[in-house]
């Protein structure tokens, strides 16, 4: 497997630098420019962090699932190492909304854990789902049938992750208010509305710089041990 | 041959094995009744019917589980699994087929213990046993697929546990709320769905399971 270079691909020190630059201004923009929220004050602004870190969560696994089909599909060699790496970022992804989501629900509701908050929940599930995944890849030699089991899995995971949200939604037996429905943009004053979009975009250039600098080391990795063995 | 009688000639294949060695139902039989029993000593005395219902629920999860951890065993160690990929047949054809032997397993298993389960706790609704069928199917599609992926790899019986649970949670809300909900209609509607979405994927997908190293 030779590393083919894509001409179109960004170069990563532009990457790198734009993700620095959109980090930068979207904490400069949550902790000075935006205004307090009236009813929960300063400990909302980590409403930006939490939701963009989600959503960043959630286009990683997409992401991975898309290169786990175009893997089994039209069995391009890089694919699975691609599928590997996204789901791997959505990991961490997910482990980080684990831990905000916690620290908000502290601070809200006096409470580390909360079964009423459906987001926090379904990261649950899925970090289960995902870590499994780790088990599944890491406990198959490396070959066709490693990737296969990994690519077949991770679809799997797309198929989960609306499944859990409904059972989770019909789960409650009790109605909860709901703080942020699927239109976000429809209860945010203009401000916070930027100030989201700037986080959220900042997080997935920061996602996607990882990726490709995960991916580029795996694949140095990948080359070396074949110069190794040839 | 048709793909009908491709999945018949193989679940047959598995239901006379078992009739013949009797791995796995008795195993699951007992497991279940010990199970209720267990329960019984850890609900305090007092506790909801509405508790003991959802442990119904955890018993038929960890039954099908001990099922679902054999079935692809007797293909492990003779190796038929080679012979069954070069076979000419639909590979799908070696899940379904598989997935109806352990259904029909797991379902004697539930014809025992319902009614175990309602001596010694308390009755069970026709939506239970509706949401019982239905969560049957789907954790049998789901967990023969992935049975099938756990004997492949080097960690076997340690992984399936790890691999299905967080994918049954959705049926466990399903059943349970069937078996507490006032209007069941909505969770059984839910179990059918899971059903189909996973019965869909896990047939279009098998073939990547056993494929041979290409």
């Amino acid at each position: 497997m030779r590393a083919v270079v894509r001409p179109y691909r960004i170069p990563l020190p532009a990457l790198a630098g734009a993700s620095l630059v959109l980090v930068t201004t979207a904490l400069a923009l949550v902790f000075f420019v935006v205004p307090n929220d009236a009813d929960q004050g300063f400990s909302q602004r980590i409403f930006y962090f939490h939701v963009s870190i989600a959503f960043t969560a959630y286009a990683c696994f997409a992401g991975g699932a898309w290169k786990a089909l175009v893997h089994l599909w039209k069995r391009d060699p890089r694919a699975d190492l691609e599928s590997y790496v996204a789901v791997h970022q959505g990991l961490i992804f997910g482990s980080l909304v684990l831990i905000t989501g916690s620290i908000w629900a502290k601070i809200s509701w006096g409470h580390w854990w909360l079964w009423s908050e459906d987001q926090l929940v379904l990261f649950l599930v899925l970090f289960l789902f995902y870590a499994a995944y780790f088990m599944l890849r890491f406990s198959v030699d490396p070959g066709p049938q490693r990737a296969n089991f990994s690519a077949v899995y991770a679809l799997f995971g797309v198929v989960l992750i609306p499944v859990s949200f409904l059972a989770i939604r019909i789960a409650k037996h009790f109605i909860h208010p709901i703080v942020f429905t699927s239109h976000v943009t429809s209860n945010l004053p203009g401000s916070m509305l930027w100030t989201y979009g700037v986080a959220q975009a900042a997080l997935l250039v920061l996602a996607y710089t990882l990726y490709r600098v995960e991916l580029s080391g795996k694949r140095i990795d990948a080359r070396l041990r074949e110069l190794r063995t040839a | 041959m048709s793909y009908v009688s491709d999945v018949r000639a193989l679940a047959r294949k598995d239901l006379l094995l078992e009739l013949r060695a009797r791995d796995t139902l008795p195993a699951m039989l007992l497991f279940v009744v010990a199970t209720f029993v267990v329960f019984h000593f850890s609900l305090p005395s007092g506790s909801s019917k509405l508790a003991a219902s959802g442990l119904l629920w955890v018993a038929i999860v960890f039954t099908a589980l001990l099922g679902l951890g054999r079935a692809f065993v007797p293909e492990r160690e003779q190796r038929v699994l080679d012979g069954l990929v070069l076979a000419p047949c639909d590979r799908s054809a070696i899940w379904l087929a598989k997935g109806i032997a352990t259904l029909a397993f797991l379902a004697a298993a539930e014809v025992v213990a319902l009614p175990v389960f309602a001596l010694f706790f308390h009755g069970i609704s026709a939506a239970t046993v509706g949401a019982v069928a239905l969560a049957d199917v789907g954790i049998c599609a789901v967990g023969t697929f992935l049975g099938a992926m756990a004997v492949a790899t080097r960690a076997r019986d340690l992984l399936l546990p790890l691999l299905f649970l967080p994918l049954a949670i959705p049926i466990v809300v399903g059943g349970v709320g069937a078996s507490v909900a006032s209007a069941p209609a909505r969770y059984l509607a839910f179990l059918a769905l899971y059903d189909a979405l996973f019965g869909v994927l896990c047939w279009a997908t098998f073939e990547y399971v056993v494929a041979e190293a290409q």
